[in-house]
């Protein structure tokens, strides 16, 4: 067979001088929307996983249902780097639009395995050709149009399995899991899979570039999206009202609970302990939430973008009323036509500050799983405990890829409900109480929920406009006390919310702020640089605002400190300058927004880039970047405490 | 004008309720509207319907948008919890409040332009879900609070005190309720509080939402000569759909009246509602016939009043929901949080 000859010559060429590297690979899979390779691309990655290699799948899929271009990339990792990696090990051509961009971006070397009629290998002669007849194979299996369809994809899950050494047996447990046991859908597809193993055996040469062996670091592990990860966090949180509006990508986390609560939160006499509403808009589902935080309900919502965007009144209303409520935003690239299945942290300040007047709201950063689930109860205790809008800022990376994680502990603690006063408190009082009283000094005052039988219990709600006593007041004294403790309660949540997680190393020169998804990069990059340019760096990990203390001090401690985020004005880095007033000159800003998650290789190139100037005339402020794989862009810095960035690199 | 109410009783009114209160236990704070303002009299008919009713002010939740109408909340009932929300979205807090806590007794006071305008989304969903509360348009015809400008229900051809006239057709609220299948659907007036009264207590009997759109004339921005929802106006064009009564579940009243003259609906906490037929045998639970009538009105200039639709036994939203007879917001943690057994069995099936 030609094809198989001219591949082996570059087996042998490419072979030459390399190691094969061991658990350690990417691979990158480009099909058609809706051309169902979901469940293969699913049974891939959970195989790996279950032959104890640390590993992650990323699904980069176009605002569409059926017909465009989408990519699954799945990286495998013995040292648990499991973060994007650009560069790509191995690829599957199946999609005729995008086959030969894939092929052109790959590294020389790469293996290829591509679907016959693409012809992938006339493109370029620098790399490893599988040609395989997918239709033939497939046609082999089974005279159902849509079945060959489906089954095709678990051919290349096949051809794969055999030249990278996936145990058959795993194959076979992730489809089962897969098709939840269901004999019917199973059988087809591991024949599927033999078919690929066959012809792989029969007709491919076997490289020995890429391989994956049995290991022990998945042991009792979970794989879990973000979303559904928060969905399990809020029902074991106890929520109790939720309201949503479908938007991607943040539906599955409000799915996932309506399952999940279907399952178990509802009683033997049959009746739920919850209420679950899909609102008209997300106007009316952040309205519900805080009529049902008002009313003593926890309640939450979770939305993108556009959905925050339309939430600003109430946000608004919520924080000056000091009304419960959380508000989750899966964050995406914006607006609406903009590329809605695609990631960013894009949305730090609008959150931050949403709405008019002086408003700040408690905001939360999970940068996993395990951290969206732990965030599901804490944001509603926050939310009671402060009386104010929670919102949780995850992003379309952590909500919808699949995430390995240690299961989930069950919660010990108790929920916390915050200062409200009962019947029987009210008669200690002697009925005498203030509803925005600010009796213990920390800007929290209490509240009675309606239907508190007592005939001192009420009170009227209205925005800003009262007095310690809820009653109506334009006094410009009234008014500015209420703002001002609403500062203060802000001022208390500093020390409250998650704290940052905190990583000094001894003789550290340079600091790394992250926060949310960009965790998993920059752990990676730290590694880089230590390893293969001997930079140390200490690391901060913000979880919250308010922002921690902790951060003037991670600050002051530094002589440069790096923001890595995903946006492309460097947001959280904007907040920390105005946090660290005489420190503001060490701010640098390290910035990947192209829809896509951000990688190591470009941080650690962004970090050297900027120290190498740093004796410059000018040094390097700010990189931008994330398309091009070896120039990154500087652009200028805004700010008129900053020194312009050269604008060259 | 005819006479709107149909005598049910000739008792007086007794001096306590039947929850041990007075009538002044249901009073709010001191209005700040201006005098005359048709809102205040609605106000004064809440006060006394829920009075009446023997309501625990304790159990009531008050809501409205806003505008002047939506100020009232602070001017009835003081001893219930009260929510002052934004411009047209009291639909929305009223509903997750109801959702948190569904032994409440919910009353929203919402405007023209509150809900006509930029609230009639909320506006329509809410009636679509059917949340059992009483929901009140104060309909003035103008924005009162951001000083008179035309709302969504001003009559085609009214005229402003600037001297401008309206040349778009007016929104019907109650004609849209109807079509959204609202189970009660009533007008009333501010100048007949007799009729108001009525049409509040059944509307309190009701489980679903009520729909009351009450024309309340803003003395200060449209009761001039031209405007069509002045007092002077309406009481010439109010036209009485039927007289109503309404009989407690425990009362022992027999009303007298031929047969064929009087419907009689029954509520779902056992009240009766009595609508004496007027000029017309109408029957206020065929929708057709309903929108029909409403349309002429339109066409004959006239201000229709009365119980237009009712059926009382469409289910609410929280029924429908299934939940647990506690209220939400004050289940125990217990009742929130599943055992341990249920995230043992999820994190095995994520394995
Ligand atoms: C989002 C928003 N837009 C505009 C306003 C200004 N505004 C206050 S009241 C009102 C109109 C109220 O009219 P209506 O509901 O008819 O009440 P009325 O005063 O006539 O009783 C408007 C437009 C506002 N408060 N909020
Ligand atoms: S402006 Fe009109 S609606 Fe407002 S209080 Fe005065 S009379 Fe009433
Ligand atoms: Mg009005």
């Amino acid at each position: 067979m030609s094809d198989s000859l001219s591949a082996t010559a570059v087996l042998d060429e490419a072979a030459d001088g390399r190691q094969p590297s061991v658990n350690d690979l990417t691979i990158h899979v480009a099909t058609v929307n809706g051309s169902g390779s979901q469940s293969s691309n699913n049974v891939l990655m959970r195989s790996i996983f279950q032959m104890g290699i640390p590993v992650s799948g990323k699904n980069m899929f176009p605002s569409n249902i059926a017909g465009l271009p989408t990519w699954f990339t799945i990286r495998a990792n013995k040292d648990g780097w499991i973060a994007r990696k650009k560069e790509v090990d191995l690829m599957v051509c199946m999609n005729a639009q995008t086959a030969r961009e894939d092929v052109e971006a790959l590294e020389p070397g790469a293996l290829c395995i591509y679907d016959a009629p693409l012809n992938c290998k006339s493109i370029r002669n620098d790399l490893i050709f599988f040609e395989v007849p997918f239709a033939k194979l497939a046609g082999e299996l089974t005279t159902d149009s849509r079945l060959r369809k489906l089954l095709t994809n678990m051919i290349y899950v096949g051809i794969i399995a055999e030249q990278i050494g996936i145990e058959r047996e795993e194959i076979v447990n992730a489809i089962t899991k897969q098709f939840k046991g269901k004999k019917k859908a199973i059988d087809p597809n591991v024949q599927a899979i033999d078919k690929g193993i066959e012809y792989a055996k029969a007709n491919l040469p076997r490289q020995n570039r890429w391989r994956v062996e049995r290991m022990n670091k998945t042991a009792g592990k979970i794989i879990i999206d973000g979303n559904a990860a928060a969905a399990i966090g809020a029902m074991f949180g106890g929520v109790t009202v939720v309201t949503w509006y479908p938007i991607t990508p943040s539906s599955s986390l409000c799915e996932s609970l309506i399952d999940y609560m279907k399952q178990h939160r509802i009683g033997p006499d049959g009746k739920a302990t919850f209420a679950i509403v899909q609102a008209e808009d997300e106007l009316a589902a952040v309205g519900m939430v805080l009529g049902a935080g008002w009313a003593g309900a926890r309640s939450m919502t979770s939305t993108a973008g556009p959905g925050i965007s339309l939430m600003s009144e109430f946000a608004g209303l919520g924080y000056f009323a000091e009304i419960p409520g959380v508000i989750w935003d899966i964050q995406r690239v914006g607006p609406s036509t903009g590329l809605p299945t695609r990631t960013a942290q894009g949305d730090v300040l609008q959150v931050w500050y949403l709405s008019h007047g002086d408003t700040q709201h408690i905001t939360l950063f999970p940068s996993s799983v395990r951290e969206c689930y732990d965030f599901g109860s804490e944001a509603l205790d926050l939310a009671e405990m402060f009386q104010t809008p929670v919102f949780v800022l995850s992003d379309l990376d952590l909500g919808m890829n699949n995430w390995m994680s240690d299961p989930f502990p069950y919660p010990e603690k108790p929920i916390r409900r915050g200062k409200v006063l009962s019947k029987e408190q009210l008669d200690k009082l002697g009925g005498k109480w203030g509803r925005y009283d600010d009796v213990d000094g920390d800007g929290i005052p209490y509240r009675t929920l309606p239907g508190t039988d007592h005939a001192m219990a009420s009170y009227f709600t209205r925005g800003s406009g009262h007095d310690a006593f809820a009653r109506y007041s334009e006094k410009p004294e009234d008014y500015k006390a209420t703002v001002d403790r609403l500062a203060k309660k802000i001022e208390t949540a500093r020390g409250v919310v998650p704290q940052p997680v905190i990583d000094r190393r001894a003789g550290a020169r340079i600091g790394i702020i992250a926060y949310g998804t960009t965790d998993w990069p920059v752990e990676e990059s730290r590694h880089q640089l230590r390893t293969e340019s001997s930079v140390e760096t200490s690391y901060l990990r913000l979880r919250a605002l308010p922002m921690s203390e902790d951060v003037k001090r991670f600050v002051a401690g530094h002589e440069r400190i790096y923001v890595v985020e995903q946006n492309r004005d460097g947001q959280m880095a904007d907040l920390i300058r105005l946090e660290v007033a005489n420190d503001q000159h060490k701010i640098r800003k390290v910035l990947h927004y192209t829809g896509l998650p951000c990688d190591a290789r470009f941080i650690t190139n962004a970090v050297l880039e900027m120290e190498a100037s740093i004796s410059a005339k000018e040094p390097l402020l700010l990189v931008r970047g994330g398309v091009q794989r070896k120039t990154t862009q500087a652009a200028p810095m805004r700010g008129p405490a900053t020194r312009e960035a050269r604008g060259e690199d | 004008m005819a006479e709107s109410v149909l005598k049910t009783s000739n008792a007086e009114p007794p001096k306590e309720n039947r929850v041990g209160l007075k009538a002044a236990d249901y009073a709010g704070g001191k209005s700040t509207l201006c005098a005359g303002c048709g809102h205040d009299a609605i106000s004064n008919q809440i006060i006394r319907a829920f009075y009446e009713m023997s309501v625990k002010p304790e159990k009531v939740v008050k809501f409205s948008g806003i505008g002047c109408s939506s100020k009232t909340p602070a001017y009835f009932l003081s001893r219930s919890h009260g929510f002052n929300s934004v411009h047209g979205r009291m639909p929305a807090v009223a509903t997750g409040a109801m959702l948190a806590n569904h032994n409440l007794i919910g009353i929203g006071v919402s405007g023209d332009g509150d809900t006509a305008s930029i609230g009639l989304g909320q506006f329509m969903h809410m009636v679509r879900r059917n949340i059992p509360m009483v929901y009140i348009v104060e309909n003035n015809g103008v924005y009162g609070l951001t000083k008179g400008q035309f709302s969504a229900t001003a009559d085609e051809g009214s005229k402003l005190k600037t001297g401008v006239l309206n040349d778009l057709p007016p929104m019907d609220l109650c004609a849209l309720a109807v079509q959204l299948g609202c189970g009660f659907v009533a007008r009333g007036f501010a100048g007949d509080p007799k009729q108001m009264v009525n049409i509040l207590k059944a509307a309190l009997a009701h489980d679903g939402l009520a729909v009351i759109d009450v024309i309340s004339p803003c003395v200060t921005f449209n009761n001039h000569e031209g405007s069509t929802k002045g007092y002077q106006y309406s009481k010439e064009h109010d036209e009485i759909l039927q007289q109503i009564g309404f009989v407690q579940s425990y009362e022992q009243i027999e009303v007298d009246y031929e047969p064929g003259e009087v419907r009689e609906v029954t509520m779902h906490d056992g009240s009766r509602i009595l609508l004496k037929k007027l000029e017309e045998d109408y029957d206020p639970s065929n929708a057709v016939q309903a929108l029909e009538r409403l349309y002429r009105a339109v066409d004959n200039g006239q201000m229709l009043t009365g119980m237009i639709y009712l059926r009382p036994e469409k289910k609410s939203f929280l029924s429908l929901l299934n939940m647990t007879d506690e209220p939400l917001a004050t289940l125990p943690l217990e009742k929130t949080r599943p055992p341990k057994s249920a995230l043992d069995q999820i994190m095995r099936e994520l394995m």
